[in-house]
């Protein structure tokens, strides 16, 4: 327990979770957790994923029910069967994915459950007021009368936050607030939670990025494998030592690597445009070029073309424009615009989602180590695979990228997230490929495996490949690339060296903000996100 | 590890869900007065006690291996081929029609012969939804089930109207040439001195049946394309990712499921009735459903399953022979295997499971 535990003694904890124990099934979630979180403070909850945050937060929020343990709040023996019990008792939660009525305005969202007497007008005027107060005591500004789905995503977080502060909650919870937000929304996040905890709200931040925890926690509790490993003050603490504490050994939070040395371009894409199936043009002209030896990072919020980009040049869409491999076109529409025409181009893919693109989960490891590369010739005997000589490369390969365990018949939902990963990246990278597609290359992955496999990645750029990397982590995308291009609302906004720019500048970037605003920062971001939402609430139409 | 072994949920799992079926079986059967013991010694010594109950548990049993290898491929790309029946209908067609109108100088090549008239036809009746499926994306389950009706009434025309020799009553083609008459397991393994199988339907067709099972396995397990099927049933977007065609897997996947459909008309139609008459199928391309779902899409499932239900089948008929025990009784008996096997798999499953990881945990502490 921390020193000052004294200390404390003199105030009650705003929430105290004692021997919260939850299992699923086989799996332990929460195995004996006990936390206390003091009110006016912020207190993070950093874990990989799979670490139990979330399954504690449900618990909380009255989702699930531990199996074993006890809830105080404030002091007092709390039972919290459901959500409702849960917002009694002063608890309201941010979800990742918001729950907000698209077509109801921020007004009828606040009010939604919460709605008094027969007519709505009585609420809807009970929480005018009631905003107008909080958007003044917190900077919480938010139009009551905007359709939610004209709002950039993070007014609509503000919304959420709005709806649990309506309700009248001390003590919020956030889950990975920022993984949807640009910088600059993330900052104005962060300054309005620090106002929160200024008025005396309590606030749980649960995230997997050690920068927020360091930047905006004051208490941060760790876990890992389902268990609290440790609680301690943050200033009292290093990135480094949180680290360790989350993977249970040291790790370097840093990549090493050399200069790049690029040779000539490799890939190149000219005007590039996709329509996806709803009608909704979600490339817009895409150019770019990348060269051998070197590593391109696309910068970016999600779901501003990135994956589109990743689909099209992996051959598992259709697009207009030219794209070239070696000075050579491809087909882009026809025949020979599938994933298999893409691989016998030298273009291998290490996809978004290796769930549901880059791996057969039932299938075995060997059985994955093919896939994609199961045509060819190689590996066939008469009319059936050669399963043995499979089974025996991809043991070799196994041992290469050290997955864990090295058991090729083993199926692939049972490695872990980052040994799945590896399993993929082994795939693509032994096929020496002429271009490497990579995708959020470390979503999911627990830190251990963050490093081998950033390691890879360089490898093979100093092997003098070209690699295009995708990315949503903008201190991955620093952190590797040797260029960084930056993408917003399906157009590349710029490309900056990483010795030369910075989180601010790639912020405003990701934001479609490309000239120094004259007004501050978080107001230029915002109105570009809102004109962009608008933009895509009336093609949704 | 979070599951239990392979072999506990291939066996145990169907295992425990048919003596959950046999128990409520028995309380129905208890229900309207009969003794479930003495019906059940009755449809095992009618089943499974003299070779001729064998030769009928057999002959049932190669049909559902047709159609239960016909779902499970296609449930290997994830599609449900409901229209088992008529593509089964339609294939007895192309055997008729191969039967009837090619001279064959022995029943060997013409087994060859309608065999590959049955596949055919069954296939090219599984093709039509296929397409509409992959290009269309018009859903298999609704067409294979219109295809069942369309077949039906194709059937009824041809036999009424073409094929029905003249002044003949009933709708059914004229017998086939005696060069077509496949072996018999009577003509097979019965001696002068001990007569086996007689009178039963049983054929050579059975090993037939057993030949597609093997096939079947090395199809799906062993080759490329078998690779591609399970892929593409596992994770669309990821066989795109891998550059699989949806169209060419869905339009193969289904080829394959007509062809095997097709071919048990080989045991209905060239086998037993040596004609083809109108109703050759008598639903056993449903049971092909309940077959794969209880076989767990394996051709060696499949094969135990089929035997099982053409032990219900076979059993069922003595039942409704020597007992006052009703015929539709056997099909509330069938049902309930089918609701336990398919419909309530889980409800066997979890508690089995979690049985099985506290004696893991117990062995571990």
């Amino acid at each position: 327990m921390a020193p000052d535990d004294r200390e404390e003694t003199m105030t009650q904890p705003a929430i105290e979770l004692k021997g919260i124990s939850k299992a699923f099934g086989p799996v332990q979630a929460n195995r004996d957790i006990s936390i206390r979180v003091m009110p006016g403070t912020i207190h993070g909850i950093i874990g990989e994923n799979g670490a139990g945050k979330s399954t504690l937060m449900s618990i909380l929020y009255g989702f699930y029910k531990a199996d074993a343990g006890e809830i105080f709040i404030n002091g007092k023996k709390t039972e919290i069967p459901d959500s409702q019990a849960a917002i009694a008792a002063g608890i309201g939660m941010v979800f990742q994915h918001f729950k907000l009525v698209q077509n109801f305005t921020v007004l009828e969202n606040v009010i939604l459950g919460a709605e008094e007497g027969q007519l709505l007008k009585t609420s809807l005027s009970k929480a005018r007021g009631v905003l107008k107060q909080l958007a003044e005591d917190y900077a919480l500004r938010v139009d009551p009368d905007a359709l939610i789905e004209n709002l950039s995503v993070g007014h609509q977080q503000r919304v959420e936050i709005l709806k649990a502060l309506y309700r009248q909650a001390d003590i919020l919870i956030l889950d990975e607030p920022t993984g949807v937000l640009t910088p600059a929304e993330a900052d104005h996040l962060f300054r309005i939670l620090e106002g929160l905890r200024d008025q005396g709200k309590t606030i749980i931040l649960i995230t997997h990025k050690l920068r927020e925890i360091m930047e905006i926690t004051d208490t941060v509790s760790v876990m890992r494998r389902g268990e609290m490993t440790a609680t301690v003050k943050t200033s009292e603490t290093s990135p480094e030592e949180l680290a360790e504490l989350m993977v249970g050994r040291k790790v370097l939070l840093h990549v090493d690597k050399k200069p790049a040395q690029p040779g000539k371009p490799v890939l190149e894409i000219e005007n590039l445009r996709h329509v996806d199936s709803w009608g909704v043009e979600r490339l817009k002209g895409i150019s770019l070029s990348v060269r051998a030896g070197e590593i391109l990072g696309i910068a970016g919020v999600s779901g501003n073309g990135q994956s589109e980009l990743l689909h099209v040049l992996g051959g598992m869409t259709t697009a207009t424009g030219t794209i070239r491999v070696n000075g050579q076109e491809i087909d882009l529409t026809g025949q020979h615009s599938d994933g298999q025409s893409r691989r016998a181009r030298g273009i291998a893919h290490v996809p978004e989602d290796r769930h549901h693109e880059g791996l057969i989960l039932p299938y075995t490891a060997w059985e994955n180590l093919v896939f994609g590369y199961h045509r060819d010739p190689a590996i066939q005997k008469g009319w059936l695979m050669d399963n043995a000589g499979i089974k025996a490369e991809a043991a070799k390969k196994m041992e290469r990228f050290d997955v864990r365990p090295p058991n090729p018949n083993l199926a692939a939902r049972n490695f872990s997230g980052g040994n799945q990963q590896k399993i993929v990246l082994a795939r693509e990278i032994e096929r020496d490929p002429d271009i490497l597609l990579v995708g959020q290359p470390t979503r999911g992955v627990d830190i251990g495996a963050i490093e081998f496999i950033h390691k890879e990645i360089i490898r093979l750029r100093d092997k003098g490949k070209a690699i295009l990397l995708v990315s949503v982590e903008l201190d991955e995308i620093l952190s590797l690339s040797d260029r960084i291009a930056v993408m917003f609302d399906g157009r590349i906004m710029g490309e900056r060296l990483p010795a030369e720019t910075d989180q601010t500048e790639l912020g405003l970037l990701m934001a479609g903000v490309t000239e120094k605003p004259d007004k501050p920062l978080i107001e230029a971001v915002d109105e570009q996100l809102k004109a962009k939402a608008q933009r895509e609430a009336r093609n949704n139409v | 590890m979070d599951r239990m072994p392979a072999w506990a949920d291939a066996v145990l799992v169907p295992l425990f869900s048919i003596v959950l079926a046999a128990i409520i079986s028995a309380l129905v059967i208890l229900a309207i007065g009969e003794s479930p013991v003495e019906a059940f010694k009755l449809m095992v010594d009618g089943a499974l006690m003299k070779s001729s109950g064998w030769g009928y548990t057999l002959y049932y049993a190669t049909n559902f291996i047709f159609t239960g290898l016909c779902v499970a491929v296609a449930f290997h790309a994830r599609m449900f081929n409901i229209g088992g029946e008529g593509q089964a209908m339609i294939g007895g067609l192309g055997v008729a029609l191969a039967c009837l109108f090619i001279p064959w100088p022995h029943w060997t090549v013409a087994l060859v012969g309608a065999m590959a008239a049955g596949a055919l036809f069954g296939a090219g009746w599984a093709l039509i939804p296929a397409y509409l499926q992959a290009k269309r994306g018009s859903h298999i389950v609704i067409t294979t089930i219109m295809f069942n009706f369309i077949a039906a009434a194709v059937l009824n025309y041809v036999l009424v109207n073409l094929l029905r020799p003249p002044r003949a009553m009933d709708p059914a083609t004229a017998t086939f040439p005696p060069a077509t008459h496949l072996p018999t397991f009577q003509q097979m393994f019965s001696t002068a001195e001990t007569p086996l199988f007689r009178g039963s339907p049983a054929n050579v067709t059975f090993f037939l049946a057993v030949a597609a099972c093997i096939g079947v396995w090395f199809l799906i397990w062993r080759t490329r394309l078998g690779y591609e099927i399970r892929a593409f049933g596992h994770s669309e977007t990821a066989a795109r990712y891998a550059g699989i065609s949806s169209v060419r897997i869905t339009v193969i996947a289904m080829l394959l499921s007509g062809a095997l459909a097709g071919c048990m008309a080989l045991n209905t139609t060239m086998g037993e009735a040596e004609r083809l008459v109108m109703n050759a199928t008598e639903g056993a391309g449903f049971i092909g459903i309940a077959v794969a779902l209880m076989g767990r899409s394996h051709p060696v499932g499949v094969f135990l399953a089929a035997l099982l239900f053409g032990f219900l089948y076979q059993g069922g008929a003595e039942l409704a022979l020597w007992t006052n025990i009703p015929r539709e009784l056997i099909t509330v008996i069938q049902a309930l295997v089918i609701l336990f096997t398919g419909a309530l798999d889980n409800m066997v499953r979890m508690p089995l499971e979690r049985l099985f990881l506290s004696f893991r945990k117990g062995g571990q502490a």
